[in-house]
């Protein structure tokens, strides 16, 4: 509580204690209303004094008219007691309501408080603190322990672990050495590092994060703008519907004014949309901050609703589901040798090369593969184009492709497999096969596996051939796979699954050269971009590290979020309305309208604060 | 010109709203949004005339909510 709210507070006890005495006195008349306006101006002076502020400014329907109208028209129809009370009601309200948003936009701040206040730079042999804004590029930055690592850097000297929670999303720690990057805004656990600084701070990853999401709220979902709407029309039109309340069933039927101007005072009470006006921006808010703290920053609340409602999510292949790296996936040994005879044949004819299929039979075939790189090179000859020719261990082994075989007369029996196949054979006897492939992320499988119980069509885009595609498609479970793309066809293919796809399309890739499909989808995810600028310009939805599973995790914040929206606008208008209907019927009087106005606006803030805690929808 | 501003005492979302739409209809301004969450508001308006349109801005807002005051 601020001190203007505590100076509200006192004012509102004052006022209550002064109610309750000027209920108690024994006095009538003019002298009772007179011992009521003590407490009414107590309370409710700054709302008057606004209210008349604000006639003079032409703001006709404004709260505080509305209010100063509602309890001035209780006093004169002689409900002393009640347009005080309502008065007091609504202040309180009112301090609820500044609380309550005062205290969601500190903890949303707090969510984001990953901002480096100052960065510890070596010059001229002296570490000097400085704002990490006047750290230049190639400077050297000392990292202490427990302290947030200020701009985005390389490790110079020493070793030690790397909380990065704060910007990836990701819990466990992570080790650094010499070489290694650290992203700023994670904070350095255990060891004092030196670094040299990589980019500008207005460069670094957190004043991209910083920037993408405080601007994030200037993108509009269909949802605020539509409140925005309603709040325009739905005060005007309730003040009408007030004064047609008041007016016509007493000139019309000669009913008692009394009466149904107090009924129309109730709907003045329940005029302002604030609750609304409030509560879904904040949701939203809510949500985006949440989603960041998750490693998921979300460019505006637009694409938050668009992605709770996509129907498909398209994923790039390679370097999005898969490592973008090769990696031995299985073995069809063949002639009578053994499958660790043939992985250790190969890894022995192949350990000089320098070909990724090369060093991932290597790295395959573990150490004793490794040791032999240092070991003085045998006779190798590469043959462009087909594979190698070496001595390994005093037998000739020919590694490489099914030309290779047949150029040595070697038959080679047919491989139904995708990926790349490099045969082997050893003093002219073929030993066998190994089939290489790209390695799906650990997480691939279950992150479509999620997608699809989220009721999303999962599809792959790739550029492989269809036996190779149609491999990892299985393995990974997605529903649909497109094959044999060229990069340009991408575009083509998104548009095509866009005209199949009512509900919208998002579209999955790592930003590198499927830019124009990530802007040409319904919505983009850039997975690991946040060194690329073009792929932040691309995306709407960036993922700060390049794991799959932060996309259904982005789809049930999303949809949580959205749950949370419409839960708010439900409730706020349900509960307005009831209270109109019954205070048109005289079963509601001013208090219960009151109370159900700020009470209303409080909850619907209470709920709109949930959307922040996404650590429950992440698991 | 595109500027950012501080709001203070920035306490009623509907307000908010209200000062957006009447900024925006503010001859030589570009653009305006007025962020009830992080209490900010952005002005985009003609670069010769922009201490000139602030202070508009500051009259409308006053006008609006008498409480919030723009940190210039």
């Amino acid at each position: 509580m601020t001190r203007r709210h505590k100076l509200t507070l006192a004012r509102i006890l004052a006022a209550l204690a002064l109610l309750v005495a000027a209920e108690l006195a024994p006095l009538e008349g003019i002298w009772k209303l007179l011992l009521f306006l003590v407490p009414y101006f107590l309370v409710g002076g700054d709302v008057l004094w606004r209210s008349v502020i604000n006639i003079c400014h032409g703001q006709v329907f404004d709260e505080n008219f509305l209010m100063s109208v509602a309890t001035v028209g209780a006093m004169a129809t002689g409900e002393y007691a009640e347009g005080v009370a309502v008065m007091l009601f609504y202040q309180v309200g009112e301090l609820f309501q500044s609380v309550a948003v005062g205290k969601s936009r500190r903890s949303i701040a707090a969510l984001m408080d990953i901002r480096p206040e100052y960065a510890n730079v070596l010059r001229d042999g002296e570490t000097l603190e400085v704002a990490p804004e006047d750290v230049l590029v190639g400077e050297t930055i000392v990292l202490k322990p427990g302290e947030r690592v200020p701009l985005d850097c390389v490790v110079t000297s020493g070793a030690g672990s790397i909380d990065t929670a704060a910007i990836t999303g990701e819990s466990a720690p992570r080790d650094v050495a010499v070489g290694d990057e650290l992203v700023s805004g994670s904070i350095n656990l255990s060891a004092v590092l030196e670094a040299r600084v990589k980019s500008v701070y207005a460069e670094s990853a957190v004043a991209r994060i910083l920037e993408l999401v405080e601007n994030s709220s200037e993108r509009k979902a269909k949802t605020e703008n539509f409140i925005t709407k309603f709040a325009r029309w739905y005060t005007p039109a309730v003040v009408f519907a007030a004064l047609a309340l008041a007016l016509i069933p007493p000139l019309a039927l000669g009913e008692p004014w009394m009466k149904w101007v107090h009924r129309a005072l109730v709907f003045l009470v329940v005029s302002c949309p604030c609750a609304l006006v409030i509560s879904v921006p904040l949701s939203f808010f809510g949500g985006i901050g949440g989603a960041s703290r998750r490693g998921i920053l979300v460019k505006g609340s637009n694409y938050l609703e668009a992605l709770s409602k996509v129907r498909a999510v398209v994923f790039d292949k390679t370097g999005t589901l898969t490592q973008g790296s090769f990696k031995v996936r299985a073995l069809r040994e063949a002639g009578g040798f053994r499958s660790e005879e043939l992985l250790s044949l190969a890894a022995g004819a192949e350990a000089w090369s320098t070909h990724p299929i090369a060093r991932a039979i290597v790295a395959a075939a573990g150490p004793a593969a490794q040791a032999r790189e240092d070991a003085a090179p045998a006779q190798v000859e590469e043959l462009a184009g087909l594979g190698v020719r070496a001595q390994v261990d005093g037998r000739t082994v020919l590694a490489g492709n099914a030309r290779l075989m047949a150029s040595e007369g070697i038959e080679v029996p047919e491989t139904e497999e995708g990926g790349a196949v490099v045969h082997v054979a050893c003093d002219g006897v073929y030993a066998g096969a190994i089939l290489i492939a790209d390695e799906p992320k650990p997480d691939a499988k279950d992150a479509v596996a999620r997608l699809r119980a989220q009721g999303k069509r999962t599809v792959m885009l790739t550029g492989d051939r269809k036996a190779s595609a149609r491999a990892v498609a299985e393995e990974l479970g997605v529903d649909d796979f497109m094959s044999d793309l060229m990069p340009q066809d991408k575009v083509a293919a998104l548009e095509k699954l866009m005209d199949e796809t009512p509900g919208g399309v998002a579209f999955v890739g790592d930003g590198i050269n499927d830019a124009p499909v990530l802007t040409r989808a319904d919505v983009g995810l850039a997975m690991g971009a946040l060194g690329s600028d073009a792929a932040i310009e691309a995306a709407d939805l960036v993922l700060m590290d390049d794991k799959p599973s932060r996309v259904p995790e982005a789809v049930a914040i999303a949809r949580r979020t959205m749950t949370i929206v419409r839960e708010n606008i439900v409730f706020a208008l349900a509960v307005k309305l009831a209270i109109l209907i019954l205070g048109a019927l005289g079963y509601a009087n001013m208090w219960l309208a009151v109370f159900a106005d700020v009470g209303v606006a409080v909850l619907a803030i209470l709920n709109a604060l949930r959307a922040m805690n996404t650590k429950k929808v992440a698991g | 010109m595109k500027k950012i501003f501080r709001l203070k005492d920035l306490d009623c979302a509907n307000c908010a709203a209200k000062m957006e739409r009447h900024i925006r209809k503010l001859d030589g301004v570009n653009d305006a949004s007025v962020n009830f969450l992080t209490q900010k508001m952005t002005v985009d308006a003609e670069d010769a005339r922009f201490e000139e349109i602030m202070d508009e801005v500051v009259r409308l807002c006053r006008k609006v909510e008498p409480d919030c005051v723009i940190v210039r």
